[in-house]
């Protein structure tokens, strides 16, 4: 709720995970917070929706992978009604033969998995968890400046050169390798198995305009993989979806006294020559506040909340040439019953299904996509969560959430209803492929396009990170030069959002980075 | 457009009256454009604009348009000077800057009409414009090729234009735009110029060129008029006291080693900054420097004697503290006038520093230590570059 009244230190922009995490942070230091949400549910793409009468899905992200430890007990998300109806959960990529592989943990069963590829499975892993953990040193803290660090930069630059030099030889030089090559390249390295080789790729690369062959896909893999050194053994599946992530933080923000007002959708950030003096909302309402700080994706806060006219154009040119333009697309499916995948259990359908049978079938659909097509034969990840959350459908029916890999933000003809349910059939076709009995089984459908995406979680692009994650955009280069430790060229102005270090997934840590070098700062920042 | 792929070198829509008129046959290159250098001698020119009418070639000069409902707004980001402040049939000087506020060019804005304005530039920036356009509703274009231009200078020049039928000519204040019907058409006259004297410099489309050309110098015969060259113009400009882009500061987009870019207020340009109005280029990094002091200041000094300190080291005592930038005994003025770059704590008026000087005669190389003084401004201020009505000379 807004109170005028109150002279507020804090307005957050948008109620997305990241912006509930930096409230809470900036309460707990004794700030004034205010958080405005656009749309009448909290969580941004951390969301549950009732799709059609009684199904409900997480319709943006469907897993939590990686959502940061610390911050989940800083908060005590727990005790404010976070509970997982599922996790620990196994990969399991669907062949056309119904020769299923299965991915769990360092284990892997079926699929004609050889015994070398075992072993070099256990290695690998080994590997990336090494690189993830150093990483990890840097993540949870603001990304240093390479020139006129202070002591803090220092550290944090000096304990990534110490962390590559204690890898031992071998390792910093794979790392320093690795990083920049791409991730079909190091598979064909490592594994022989199709199955495999095509489902660790897709995991290097949803959410992206990225196929294996791109480099940047192995830093992509090794993000994702971050949630190991959180603790994630594998997905988790959210009861109640991923909304109750939201609605955990925002109950955890507001008993630190953070004000929530939804439906407030901002339309403006408001300045007083190059200083931050609050947000103006959609029905004309001039919120103050000391600080603004926006969790809103770089270009949504430069281009439409400040306007590029109000900053000055080498900043200007940074937020225009920022890559962001999303190519994944949701799809939700209401179920009268389970479907029969060929060769799975009831129990395995619960588990993260993956279609990327090769790595060269990723290639070709992510081709289609660089012509401002569709892919013909998509890659996908899918989640039934209602195997293991009775309450996102009516009794015994089901909720099916799809992550379809590739479907450009720029379609050619753009993203008209014909094109819309032209590509959904094209994707209901290629899960019942595996899933024979699917298309007797829908209730109804919804398809969200990244044109969709953009306007229902107002993320630019549909991008779901905030812009790409790439060597080019991470570390002092995320968002831009110029704004990569949460403040910008506007005083006052401040960045929380996925777009900036460390990046997105429902992490949280670019929430609570900010709000440190808020409150490092100090009262004036 | 200008037909680089059919020609290593452009010819003005004057060119055909510059080549009679060029005696000597000296030209140089001006952005593309064949451009000359010297007519005649360098010192009958320079005196044809201090003593009657010079009349120099402009058209290659880099001239951008700006049309539109933001064009006002846009040029406000984009320059240091307050635009609001300058109303229809006006030119200002101003400067342009990037984010560090460091100077990119110098250059004069014309306000031709509502929502239109032109700016004349040194050195082509047509990127960095349209990067500066997003966000603004503004169309921008090259019109260097599309507009034929000449300063036409000196005490004699506002009675020429009168011999040419330009009535009330001489009501035009400095700074001021005119516009006068010509063979069906219409030539743009501003007061406005590069000496530091009475002059104008007219706006004509390429196809009058040649034509106002001929009628320009039947009406100055009389008075003395004369084609001049750039060695001219640069006499002209030092004793005014004009800096010169690429002389005597790096445009910002040009300068490859850090630090060799200069900000207004190390150009002796801070008037031209104005901290109330909207964000501009520039303005963060401006403030700062203003709080925290310049690394340089830009001085004019006053040289014994009259041996040009052309690139001279600039000592107080036996400290090296600046270099010499443009330097030329100026004939008028009477005066040996040097423009440098001096360390910010050096440079008050009335200091006394000493110019290292090396010159040449009949291959003897001389070194003089010659005291200079730092001086106000410009050594050459007649009132009548001012006075209107302008004077008949």
């Amino acid at each position: 709720m807004i109170n005028l009244d109150k002279n507020y230190d804090v307005i957050i922009v948008g109620g997305g995970h990241n912006g509930l995490v930096c409230a809470s942070y900036l309460a707990k230091d004794g700030r004034s917070v205010l958080v405005l949400e656009a749309n009448n549910s909290i969580g941004g793409a951390s969301a549950t929706s009732e799709f059609v009468d009684q199904f409900s899905v997480s319709s943006c992200a469907h897993w939590l992978i990686q959502l940061n430890p610390d911050i989940a007990s800083d908060m005590g998300l727990n005790s404010q009604g976070l509970e997982m109806a599922a996790r620990d959960l196994k990969t399991i990529a669907l062949a056309e033969d119904a020769d299923h592989l299965t991915i769990d943990g360092d284990n892997l069963e079926g699929g004609g998995i050889s015994d070398e590829d075992r072993k070099a499975y256990i290695a690998f892993n080994k590997q990336m968890l090494k690189f993830c953990k150093l990483l990890a040193g840097a993540f949870n803290r603001r990304a240093p400046k390479l020139v006129e660090g202070n002591l803090t930069d220092r550290l944090t630059l000096a304990k990534l050169g110490l962390g590559m030099k204690m890898l031992g030889k071998d390792d910093m030089s794979d790392l320093m390798r690795l990083a920049l090559i791409n991730i079909y390249d190091v598979m064909e390295e490592n594994f022989d198995n199709e199955l495999l080789k095509g489902a660790i790729s897709l995991d290097s690369l949803l959410g992206s305009h990225m196929g294996p062959r791109s480099p940047n896909t192995v830093y992509g893999y090794l993000y994702r993989r971050m949630g190991d050194v959180f603790g994630y053994k594998g997905p988790a599946v959210v009861k109640g979806g991923m909304g109750a992530v939201g609605e955990a933080m925002a109950n955890a923000a507001r008993a630190k006294g953070v004000d929530i007002q939804l439906g407030a959708a901002v339309s403006k950030i408001n300045i007083d020559v190059d200083r931050a003096t609050g947000v103006t909302l959609a029905d004309g309402t001039v919120v103050n506040g000391a600080l603004v700080v926006s969790n809103a994706d770089p270009k949504t806060t430069f281009n439409k909340l400040v306007g590029l006219a109000n900053i000055e154009t080498g900043v200007a040119r940074r937020v225009k040439t920022m890559r962001m333009k999303g190519d994944a697309a949701k799809l939700h499916i209401a179920l009268d019953s389970l479907p029969n995948f060929t060769g799975l259990t009831e129990q395995q359908m619960g588990q993260r299904l993956v279609i990327a049978p090769t790595m060269n079938y990723i290639e070709t659909a992510f081709n289609a996509s660089k012509y401002g097509e569709y892919s013909k034969a998509p890659a996908m990840d899918i989640s039934i969560p209602s195997v293991h959350d009775a309450s996102l459908a009516p009794d015994g029916k089901h909720v099916m959430s799809v992550i379809v890999q590739y479907a450009p933000y720029e379609l050619a003809g753009g993203w008209n209803d014909e094109h819309k349910e032209a590509f959904k059939n094209l994707v209901i076709d290629r899960i019942a492929d595996f899933a024979p009995d699917l298309k007797d089984k829908i209730v109804a459908a919804q398809l969200l396009t990244p044109v969709d995406i953009e306007e229902r979680f107002h993320i630019h692009g549909g991008h779901w990170h905030h812009g790409e994650i790439s060597l080019d955009q991470i570390l002092m280069m995320r968002p831009f030069p110029g704004a990569s430790q949460y403040g910008t060229a506007v005083d006052g102005l401040y960045l929380c959002g996925a777009g900036n270090h460390p990046g997105g997934g429902v992490m949280g840590l670019a929430g609570h980075n900010a709000a440190k070098e808020i409150i490092n700062r100090g009262k004036s920042a | 457009m200008i037909p680089h792929d059919e020609t290593m070198i452009l010819e003005t829509p004057f060119y055909s009256r510059c080549l009679a008129a060029c005696e000597i046959n000296l030209w140089e290159d001006w952005k593309g454009y064949r451009s000359a250098q010297a007519y005649t001698s360098v010192e009958q020119e320079y005196f044809a604009v201090r003593s009657n009418t010079g009349v120099f070639d402009i058209s290659p000069m880099i001239k951008y348009r700006f049309i539109g409902p933001d064009a006002g707004a846009y040029l406000n980001r984009l320059l240091t000077r307050d635009i609001s402040k300058i109303a229809i049939d006006r030119v200002a000087y101003t400067v342009w800057c990037d984010d560090e506020g460091q100077v990119m060019d110098d250059g004069t804005i014309f306000h031709l009409g509502e929502n239109d304005y032109r700016l004349c530039a040194y050195a082509r920036c047509l990127d960095w414009l349209m990067w500066s356009a997003e966000g603004f509703d503004v169309t921008i274009f090259d019109e260097t090729a599309d507009i034929a231009a000449l300063a036409v200078q000196g005490p004699t020049s506002c009675a020429v234009f009168k011999n040419m039928g330009f009535t009330g000519i001489e009501n035009l204040k400095p700074f001021g735009i005119t516009r006068y019907p010509f063979e069906g058409s219409e030539v743009m006259i501003s007061r406005t110029g590069f000496t530091g004297d009475l002059g104008y410099e007219i706006w004509i489309e390429p196809a009058l060129a040649e034509a106002f050309w001929d009628q320009l110098f039947a009406a100055g015969k009389l008075r003395g008029i004369r084609a001049i060259g750039s060695a001219a113009l640069d006499m002209l400009r030092t004793e005014t006291g004009f800096l010169q882009a690429g002389v005597d500061f790096v445009p910002a987009e040009e300068a490859i080693r850090n630090g060799r870019s200069r900000s207004p207020f190390e150009l002796g340009l801070g008037w031209l900054v104005s901290f109330d109005k909207p964000v501009f280029n520039g303005r963060k990094a401006l403030l700062k420097e203003k709080k925290e002091g310049s690394r340089y200041a830009f001085v004019y000094l006053d040289v014994e004697g009259n041996k040009p300190a052309e690139h001279a080291f600039i000592y107080a005592g036996n400290k090296e503290v600046g270099t010499v930038t443009t330097a030329a005994w100026c004939p008028t003025a009477k005066s040996n006038i040097a423009f440098a770059q001096v360390d910010a704590k050096y440079g008050k008026v009335g200091q006394e520093l000493v110019a290292e000087i090396y010159y040449e005669r009949e291959l003897k190389w001389t070194r003089l230590m010659a005291k200079c003084t730092v001086v106000e401004g410009a050594v050459f201020n007649p009132p009548r570059k001012r006075q209107t009505p302008a004077a008949d000379f």
